[in-house]
This record gives structure tokens, sequence and C-alpha cells, in this order.
């Protein structure tokens, strides 16, 4: 058996290789552009956290406390769109993907690293025009901007914020395409298709939705911007234009956009699954697959979101049916892991704590995504608080908790030391609990009518007041449970332990360099000669004496 | 043989052109094309989305599109189609002569497909001046001429909601605008290229660039096949006897 000596830590890494602003703002490193995507998101996400924190205050007591309708109209629409798309459609992409793409690879960086760095003016911009629009005067039309509300009698902002959403769309585009050619052209030499791992595979059919997808919303928004300034007729009823007609354009992104939300939470969370049970995951093409099943078929069921919007009901019987089939790949994923812990070694630091909470939540997601997709039930729960749970179980319970498991577990890659472990722990639990306790009250509320985008609820019905305050509640304790790591991570970024090159013992490529990682990721080109999650069987740990084999890299 | 390779490898591999995350040029220019043909992926979601609200209004209103196709100008129509098709050649031929290294060819040729572009854009400034001129231009895009056309000159048969055509007129400018956006930006494009072609910049090694620039041009052609008869030619036949 050999050995395989792993880099010192370096002088020189990445991080340090420059300094100044101008190093960062003008860097062609898809690392460095990790990072600054990683402070753009962490500032939206803040925003849009500030915004479900007034929420949930004003829906405390069934009166309009804190706010009018008209205000609390433009906080869940500014929540929603800063969330959506500011926050959920780049987050994982945009910094763990830029960040581990190449180097899972064993590539010296993206294809395109000018455009790179153009995704993330790109973004930051329409971020920019977002919150401009948001401090002139916000807009209140929902994340949804359905028509003829939108074009026509919404007395806000909407072509400012929807510019800004056009503009952040092509960062979506850019950093899709970049993945895609980098996967398809930049494998270090060994690195066959069936030997990348499923990180890798989930951000490939993320990227193929967010090339294929976002141009639609780009030209929607477009369109919903011309019908606004010049009234062209085209969403409007009263010159033979058709309103659906933009629910079928939005919701024909938007779908897909969930998934571009979700699948490279699952990437990341088939990485923690496989190494923290040191197994290989089980059913390696099937996990795989059902990445790109999810990506074609989820776009397929957008009119899952018009049960109840005139659509004809042999439409709906056949978008409830492919939305039951999309549910298919999903469950394949959970059964995946789940057979992949079974005897596995598991150690439940936190990024598994994280990976694990994932599984749970995501289910509970699916499965009622199962009742919304059901004509004669969606009937009742469309349009109420279970929708708002649905949704907050995949995009929070999942991408957020993937997110989070992600940063975490390469953390000592990326920063170079290491995160605490005991509060890392502690505030996985703390998210966790304040999490189910915000949302779980939410499908009951949604169930007996509480509608979505109100802000005040019958008085006399105390039932609903006392599910709301525990949703209030449970808000608090995961707002805590969010401040905990931000506090923490930042404070470790100087005085955290010196992190390993390889802190977790793993064969993955990007354990293999330095932590943090030189500019060229790799001293030398990697050769790739196994399967990813290759771990060796006790015995031969044994004989060597070590934890772990490294993958045979040549160095 | 296998030396042969190794030194073309070899010399490929230190060419100038080359950037440093990558391993030869090969690879460089396999990502470079496989970017644009995935970026022309996205460009034709793009136009989707406006070719479905073509058909659907199309499909909901079938008698005023033809009424409003009909007084499109089908001569410059016709002849601007000629312009891009005789354009995508020219392309072609800029792209096969910087291949074998003829520099002063692909200069002329280059040339040749950016004045056929500026061509195609003129002509379809003066239709849009027509469309001005009879007050065509749909909603109120022109500040102080909103959509008024004559229904007389229109032959808007009677009981026909004018609205429609106005549906019609503005899918028509939505595409052809956009059409043209992509036209501006493909001459713009190829005024680099020709501009580093003039620096000698290409040879047989390295002509990815031009290349890549010319898969962007035809399929800016390629939309324009469709846009024209989907645009001018609906109900031709029945020219004067919908009214
Ligand atoms: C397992 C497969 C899933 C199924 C069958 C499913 C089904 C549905 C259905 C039928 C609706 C519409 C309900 C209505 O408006 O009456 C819905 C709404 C929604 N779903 Fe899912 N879903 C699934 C997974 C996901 C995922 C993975 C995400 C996000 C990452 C997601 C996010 C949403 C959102 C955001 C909405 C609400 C949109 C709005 O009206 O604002 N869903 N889902
Ligand atoms: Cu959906």
């Amino acid at each position: 058996m050999e050995e395989f000596e792993v880099p010192r830590p370096p002088r020189t890494n990445y991080l340090n290789a420059e300094y100044g602003v101008k190093s960062w703002l003008l860097t062609k490193d898809h690392k460095r552009i990790a990072l600054l995507y990683l402070g753009g998101i962490s500032f939206f996400f803040f925003i849009g956290s500030l915004y479900a924190m007034a929420i949930r205050l004003e829906l405390l007591t069934p009166q309009a406390d804190l706010t009018q309708s008209s205000t609390y109209n433009k906080m869940f629409t500014q929540h929603g769109i800063i969330m959506v798309f500011f926050f959920l459609i780049p987050s994982i992409p945009a910094t763990l993907g830029n960040f581990l793409v190449p180097m899972m690879i064993g590539a010296k960086d993206l294809a395109f690293p000018r455009i790179n760095l153009l995704s993330w003016y790109i973004y930051m911009l329409g971020g920019i025009l977002t919150i401009y629009a948001l401090l002139a005067g916000g807009v209140d039309t929902g994340w949804t901007f359905y028509t003829p509300y939108s074009t026509t009698f919404s007395n806000s902002y909407v072509i400012a914020t929807g510019l800004g959403i056009f503009i952040a769309g092509f960062s979506s585009i850019l950093t899709g395409l970049n993945f895609i050619v980098t996967i398809h052209t930049m494998r270090a030499p060994g690195m066959t298709w069936f030997r990348l791992p499923l990180f890798i595979w989930a951000h490939y059919a993320t990227s193929l939705i967010m090339i294929l997808g976002t141009p639609v919303i780009a030209i929607t928004i477009l369109l919903v911007a011309f019908e606004r300034l010049a009234h062209i007729g085209i969403f409007d009823p009263a010159a033979g234009g058709d309103p659906v007609l933009f629910q079928h354009l939005f919701w024909f992104y938007s779908h897909p956009a969930v998934y571009i939300m979700v699948l490279p939470a699952m990437g990341v969370v088939s990485e923690l699954i496989a190494n923290f049970s040191r197994k290989n995951i089980f059913g390696y093409k099937f996990v795989a697959f059902s990445s790109l099943a999810i990506a074609v078929f989820g776009f397929l069921v957008w009119g899952h979101h018009m049960f109840v919007a005139s659509q004809s009901i042999y439409a709906g019987m056949i978008f409830s049916i492919l939305s039951f089939a999309v549910a298919i790949p999903s469950a394949v994923k959970v059964f995946n892991w789940t057979a992949t812990l079974h005897k596995g070694s598991i150690s439940y630091d936190t990024p598994m704590l994280y990976g694990l909470g994932f599984i749970g939540l995501f289910t509970i997601g699916g499965l009622t995504g199962m009742f919304l997709a059901s004509l004669a039930t969606d009937v009742h729960l469309s349009d109420t608080y279970f929708i708002v749970a649905h949704f907050h179980y995949i995009m929070v319970g999942g991408t957020l908790l993937a997110y989070l498991g992600g940063l975490h577990y390469w953390w000592p890659k990326i920063s170079g030391r290491m995160y605490p472990e005991g509060w890392g722990r502690f505030s996985a639990l703390i998210v966790f609990v304040g999490f189910n306790l915000t949302f779980s009250p939410q499908f009951v509320l949604g169930y007996m009518g509480m509608p979505r985008r109100y802000h005040t609820y019958p008085a006399d019905l105390v039932s609903w007041q006392v599910l709301h305050v525990l949703s209030t509640a449970g808000a608090s304790i995961l707002g805590v449970g969010l401040l905990i790591p931000l506090i923490y991570l930042i404070w470790s970024m100087r005085y955290g332990r010196i992190a390993e090159a390889n802190p977790w013992h793993l064969p993955g490529l990007e354990w293999q360099t330095a932590s943090p990682p030189p500019t060229q990721n790799f001293y030398e080109t990697p050769i790739v000669t196994s399967e990813a999650y290759e771990f060796a069987p006790p015995e031969a740990k044994e004989v060597v004496g070590r934890f772990e084999r490294q993958r045979p890299v040549k160095i | 043989m296998a030396e042969d390779l190794a030194t073309t490898q070899e010399h490929a591999a230190t060419h100038s052109a080359l950037q440093h995350h990558f391993e030869n040029m090969e690879q460089q220019r396999e990502a470079g094309t496989l970017g644009m043909w995935v970026f022309l992926v996205t460009e034709i979601m793009f136009f989707g989305g406006m070719f479905l609200a073509y058909t659907l209004y199309r499909s909901k209103y079938p008698e005023a599109f033809a009424v409003a196709s009909n007084h499109l100008d089908i001569k410059l129509g016709g002849i601007n189609t000629a312009v891009l098709i005789v354009s995508s050649f020219t392309m072609a031929m800029a792209v096969f002569s910087t291949q074998v290294g003829k520099k002063r060819n692909s200069i002329i040729f280059l040339l040749m497909t950016m004045a056929l572009g500026l061509t195609f854009l003129g002509i379809k400034a003066i239709e849009y001046h027509d469309k001005y001129r009879d007050s065509l231009i749909p909603g109120t895009l022109i500040p102080g001429r909103p959509f008024n056309p004559s229904p007389h000159e229109l032959h808007l048969p009677p009981g026909m909601p004018i609205g429609n055509v106005e549906l019609f007129y503005w899918i028509y400018f939505a595409m052809t605008g956009m059409h043209a956006l992509h036209m501006i930006i493909g001459v713009g494009i190829l005024s680099v290229i020709t501009i580093l072609a003039v620096r000698g910049r290409f040879s047989p090694e390295y002509h990815a660039p031009v290349e890549i620039s010319g898969l962007y041009w035809h399929f800016v052609d390629i939309v324009w096949i469709f846009l024209f008869p989907l645009l001018y030619l609906l109900g031709r036949h029945l020219a004067g006897h919908l009214g």
C-alpha cells in the first residue's frame, strides 16, 4: 500500500498571493470570486431575514399592529424577491460551486475566469438596483409579479425591481454556462464522468436548468416592463392579451428554478452523507442520473401552479401526474442516502448534522408537495399557509441547511482554519429546532384556512393565534441559530485552529491539496485512478496504521 | 508519428494565446466553442418566449394577424433575407480563409460580412420608419405617437378589433427589434475580430475566435430565417380578400 505525501501548508496560497482591494475586485481566481459571492449573498440574506422577522412580528397578533396592508404587501414581496433571486438561486452554486467545481475535477480554474468575475458584477448590479427600488418605495406584487396587477394596477417600483432580477438572471446564466463547459472540457486525466463526485453531477444538472430556464424569465420580465411602460396589451385582456400567458412563462422558469435551488443542495448532501459515513454512496449512478432526471422532468410540471387559474381540467390532470413523477427521482436520492448511512461508520460533526437535517426536512417538504400536486386537495390548500410551509421546508429546511452544512464542511479548505466544533453542533441543533417550530405550525394553519399574504386574521380564532405565536417564537430561535455561525465563522478566520490539508481524512480531490489551496489549486495536475468516495475497508486501515487512505494523486 | 504528435502538441501548448488555466490549445478551443453553443441555447430559449406568445396570439386571432402582416413590406423583408443569407456565406468564407492562413481574404470577407449586416440594419431602419409614419408603433412606445393607423389603409375588415392588430405589431417589433439588437452586437464583435485579423493575430493554429464569432453570426441569421415567413408571409394569398 503506497503512502502519499500531502503538501504542507504553503507559504503562499490564494488568500495571500496578492493583497489589496484591487486584487480582489479584479481577481480571476474562481476561489476568490466564490468569496466575493459569499459576501454579497450573505448581505442579501441578512436583508431578506430582516423582512422575515418583520412579517413574523406582524402576525403575532390578529390585528394590524405594525403595518398597514400596503406596507405588509411590500414586506412579503421584498422578502420573497431577495430570498429567491438574490440568495437561494445563487447561494450554493455561486459560492461552494464556484470554489469547488474546478477543485473537484482537478482543474486550475473555471473555463472562463473573466466571465466568472463578470457574473459577480452583474449579480451585484442587479442586487443594487433591486435595493434601490426597495428604498425608493418598494414593490408590492408578490415575488410572482402576476399580471395584470403588476402591469396595470400596482403603484410601486415594478420596473426597477424587475430590471434588477433581469440583470441578476444573466449572472445565473453565465455561471451555468461556465460550469457546463468546465465539466465537459477541463476534467483532469482519469477523471471520467462516472468518477465525478456527485456534487459535480448536481451542479451539471443545475447548470442545465440555469441556461434553459433563465432566458425565459428574462424575456418575461422584459415583456412585463414594456407592458407597464407602453401599455402594449400583451398580458391585458382588454386588448385581447392573455394574463395567464404570463403565469405560464413565469412558472416555466420558476418551477425549474426551485430545482436550481435544491439540486446543488442535494449535491452537497450526497458529499456529506457518503463522506461522514465513510462509505461509497449507495447506487452512485442512480443518484447521478436522478439529478439529470429532475432537471428534465422539472421542466414539465409548471402547470401545477395554475390548478386554480383557469387551466383546463385535462391540462391539470397531466400536470398533476407529471408532478408526481418528478417526486420519484427526488425519492431515489433520499432512499440512496439512507441506504448509504446503513452500517456506515457515521461521525456526527456539524456538517453531518446539517446533512441529516436536510434529509428529514426535505422529505417532509417533498411529501407535502404531493398534497399540492393532487388536484382535489390543492383546491383547498392553494394560496394558504400550507403552501408557505411546503416551500419553506424545501428552501430553508433543504437548501439553507445544505448550504450551512457545506460551508462548515469546506470551511477548513476555504479559510485554512477550523470552525469551533462545539458551537457548530450547538447552533445546528438550534437551527433545526427553530426551523421546525417556525414552519410546522404553518401546515396546520394553512389546512385550517389561513390564507397566505394577509397580515390580519379573525381575532376570535384563538387556535390560529396560538399557532402564529409558536411560529414567531420559532423564527426568533432560528434567527439566533443563524447568528451564531455568522459570528464564529468570522471569528475563526483569525483565531480558528489552523486546518490541515485534509482535516476530515477524505479521498476527494479537493482535499489532496493544501488548505487554503494555492492559486492554481494543485501543484501539479492530479491524475485520477479511482472512483469517488473510495474508502479503504477496515483491515486496510490497520495495515496502513492510519485512519484514512488517500486517493492516489501524483504530486 | 508519435513524436510528430508530441512536437505539434508542444508547439500548440506554448502558443502565446494559450491562457494559463488550459492545458493546451485544443482544450482552449473546445471550451470556447462549447461555450458559444451553450450560449446559443440560451438565446433560443430567450427568443422562445416570444415565439410562444406569437403562436398563442396567432392561433387566437388568425385574421387580424393576416391583415397586419399584409401591411409589412414584403419587398424590403425579402431583400433583407437575401442579404443575410449572403452574409452567412461571406462569414463562412472568412472562417475558411483564416483556417487556411489567407489573411487578406479573411479580412475582405469579414468586411463584406459587416457591410451586409449594416445593409440589413439600414433597410430595417427604413421599414421601422415607415411604420412610424403610419402610426403603427404599438402602445405608447413612442410618446406622442400612439398606435393609431387609419383602418382604411390597413384594409381592416369591419368588426375586427384594432387591438388584435396592435398585438401583432407589438410582437413584430419585439422580435425584429431583439433580432436587430443581436445584429448590432454581431457587427461589434466582427469589428473587433477584423482589427485582430489585421494585426495578424490569427493563423491556421489559432483561429478559434473567428470560428466562434461565426457561430454567433449564423445563429442570428437563422433566427431571421424563421422570423421572415412567420411575420411577413401570413395569408399573402388572401391579400385583399379579407375585407
Ligand atoms: C417533490 C416534488 C415537489 C412537488 C410535487 C411540488 C408541488 C408543488 C405544487 C403543486 C405547488 C403549487 C401549489 C399551489 O400553488 O396551489 C407548489 C408550490 C411551491 N413549491 Fe413545490 N413541489 C415540489 C418540490 C419543490 C421544491 C424542491 C421546491 C423548492 C426548492 C419547491 C418550492 C415551491 C414554491 C416556492 C412554491 C410556491 C410558489 C408560490 O406560489 O409562491 N417545491 N409545489
Ligand atoms: Cu412547482
